[in-house]
């Protein structure tokens, strides 16, 4: 009743089409150049480790995945600790301005990151943030706070009024309550929101690239510089490839109960 | 629930006022600096009023040819992926599995791809549709289909979209899944007792239900899409010729390329104005909806007497609703 015809089929179809892409990037990350690019081979012949050997012991490599995790992470704490409160003043209150200022913070979410990657170049120049895993996390924030508001306001929203009013009631006192209470009856939807931040911050490139010259280059960064001037290094490329996908699974594994509520924004 | 009205919540988020402020308005008061101002270099500008928005929106001049060729790209390459994405999501998410590890399996799957590095989904089918050794490229090949995206532009659209498809659609069945997920078991059950077909109950349950959450899925579609930028770049370079140049190709090309500040920043107000306008009757609409069904769900329980002190409302046993 709930399903289609057929759903076996096409559900195998469809995960087909999504994993052959990735299938053939660690295919070619095991092959020496030699083996990509004389023979189509469906599998490594002869399998190597010599990208990934290059990538783990070469600093202008490895560093460029530490800098991404740097500011991934210090985006994602800034990001949910604003949204935090917010989103509960979203949820529990009305006052002046605030649809206006949820619909500004929503178009924010939709702003080009073209549109903002000279500004933005000027000001983190300007105030002396460029090249910092500071310039990036801060940058990043136009997107993420808007988003992670938006969750969390979605799975405050799902708390029912009468707890915040008991807790007043017992004598709470406003951030006891919000620590000791709201925080971990809505951790699952802080656990989201932050999977979100981690996702959108970890994928973007375009202004991770344009605040970061050479102390907090990313590794997506890294990666396009060094094809353009090394030729076609296809075998390194891939393996840096397949590495940048590793944090987001394990992410992913973490959060997979609580995916679907969580890409619906805590609305349904 | 109503809300209380309350201005000291105004200090609950005076913090996401502003770091938001901080990177939005800021950077934005320089782009309308900018967009009215022209320079010879050297840090020396002099007015220019609204000269640069008039040469954009004029399709015979340099400048507003590109924007406009590349504006109507971009909304054809939307509307393209839209009507493949928001179908195939809904697709999918019915055709996931009801229970057992085979659901956890089928969701980390379909997330992948939506967490791999926007350059890297770039690079993937860069190297999955080359002729000589990608997958895709040389099976096209041995075929007999010529295929080859650097030359010829249709294989370049084609490549490009079906990217999207692949990063993407995932987002969509996930958004279904969960508009899904939230349907009682008591409405299939009625429309079991009332003998309704497959297709009714798809038109008359589940798609009601996923009304909103499609809504969200096409704003975001929408929105991303027309912002495209990394993985078209990664794959074709905008190119052949300009084929795949979109939008923010084309804006990235003037304001980091050529450093033609004032162009780039009369094209970035527009560009965010037309963004802006979207986004809004998307909001208007989606708030409209919401209240909608608050007021549904308002006028409905007035007949049955309230439970005054339940935490839950009993919403769940109104299996009729709905249902043809």
């Amino acid at each position: 009743m709930h399903s289609i015809p057929g759903r076996r089929l096409i559900m195998a179809l469809f995960l087909i089409f999504l994993l052959l892409p990735i299938y053939w990037l660690v295919n070619m990350s095991f092959k020496t150049n030699a083996e990509i690019v004389s023979t189509m081979t469906l599998w490594p012949h002869a399998p190597t480790l010599q990208h990934y050997k290059r990538i783990f012991t070469d600093e202008s490599w490895y560093s460029g995945y530490i800098n991404s995790l740097e500011y991934v992470i210090l985006n994602t704490i800034i990001s949910i600790s604003v949204a935090l409160p917010a989103a509960y003043a979203f949820s529990r209150y009305r006052f002046l301005g605030d649809k206006h200022l949820f619909f500004w913070l929503l178009s924010n979410r939709m702003a080009p990151a073209a549109v903002y990657a000279l500004p933005f170049f000027n000001l983190y120049s300007a105030i002396g943030l460029f090249d910092t895993p500071w310039a990036v996390a801060l940058a990043h924030c136009i997107f993420n706070v808007p988003l992670a508001v938006w969750i969390l306001e979605g799975f405050v929203s799902g708390v029912p009024r009468e707890i915040d009013e008991t807790a007043f009631l017992d004598g709470y006192s406003f951030p006891r309550f919000f620590i000791r209470i709201l925080v971990p009856l809505i951790a699952s939807g802080i656990g989201v929101a932050a999977f979100f931040c981690f996702m959108f911050s970890w994928v973007e490139l375009l202004l991770a690239r344009t605040l970061t010259s050479v102390q907090a280059k990313p590794i997506a960064a890294i990666m396009t510089r060094t094809v353009s001037a090394a030729g076609m290094d296809w075998g390194l490329l891939a393996a840096a490839g397949v590495l940048t996908i590793i944090p987001g699974a394990l992410v992913i594994w973490f959060v997979r109960n609580y995916i679907a509520r969580g890409f619906a924004l805590g609305r349904v | 629930m109503d809300k209380t009205i309350n201005q000291k919540a105004w200090f609950l988020v005076l913090p996401v006022f502003l770091v938001v402020a901080f990177s939005a308005v800021l950077p934005l008061m320089t782009v309308v600096n900018y967009s009215m101002q022209d320079t010879f270099g050297n840090n020396q500008f002099f007015w220019n009023g609204v000269g640069w928005f008039k040469e954009l929106l004029d399709p015979s001049t340099d400048l507003g040819g590109r924007f406009l060729a590349s504006l109507g790209r971009n909304l054809f390459f939307s509307l393209v992926i839209l009507a493949i994405e928001v179908p195939l999501g809904i697709v999918v998410a019915l055709s996931m599995p009801r229970q057992g590890w085979t659901v956890a399996a089928c969701l980390v799957t379909l997330a992948l791809p939506l967490l791999i590095p926007w350059n890297v989904v770039g690079t993937i089918w860069q190297i999955f549709g080359r002729p000589d050794i990608g997958l895709l490229g040389y099976t096209l090949n041995a075929m007999g289909i010529d295929y080859n995206y650097v030359s010829n532009a249709v294989d370049a659209w084609v490549t490009v979209i079906v990217m999207d498809v692949w990063h993407w659609t995932s987002l969509v069945a996930l958004l279904c899944y969960a508009g899904l997920k939230s349907i009682p078991e008591a409405y299939y059950q009625a429309a079991q007792i009332d003998g309704a077909s497959r297709w009714a109950v798809f038109k008359a349950i589940q798609l009601p239900k996923m009304n909103r959450v499609l809504l969200i899925a096409v704003l975001l579609r929408f929105m991303d899409s027309f912002m495209i930028y990394t993985e078209p770049f990664v794959v074709t370079g905008g190119g052949p010729g300009n084929s795949t140049t979109f939008v923010s190709i084309e804006l990235v090309k003037i304001a980091l390329g050529q450093f033609d500040l004032g162009k780039a920043a009369a094209l970035s107000l527009v560009y965010n104005l037309i963004i802006l306008i979207v986004c809004w009757i998307f909001y208007t609409v989606m708030t409209n909806a919401g209240a909608e069904r608050k007021v549904q769900a308002e006028s409905e329980p007035a007949a049955v007497p309230k439970p005054s002190a339940s935490l839950k409302p009993v919403t769940a046993l109104k299996p009729k609703e709905g249902v043809v």
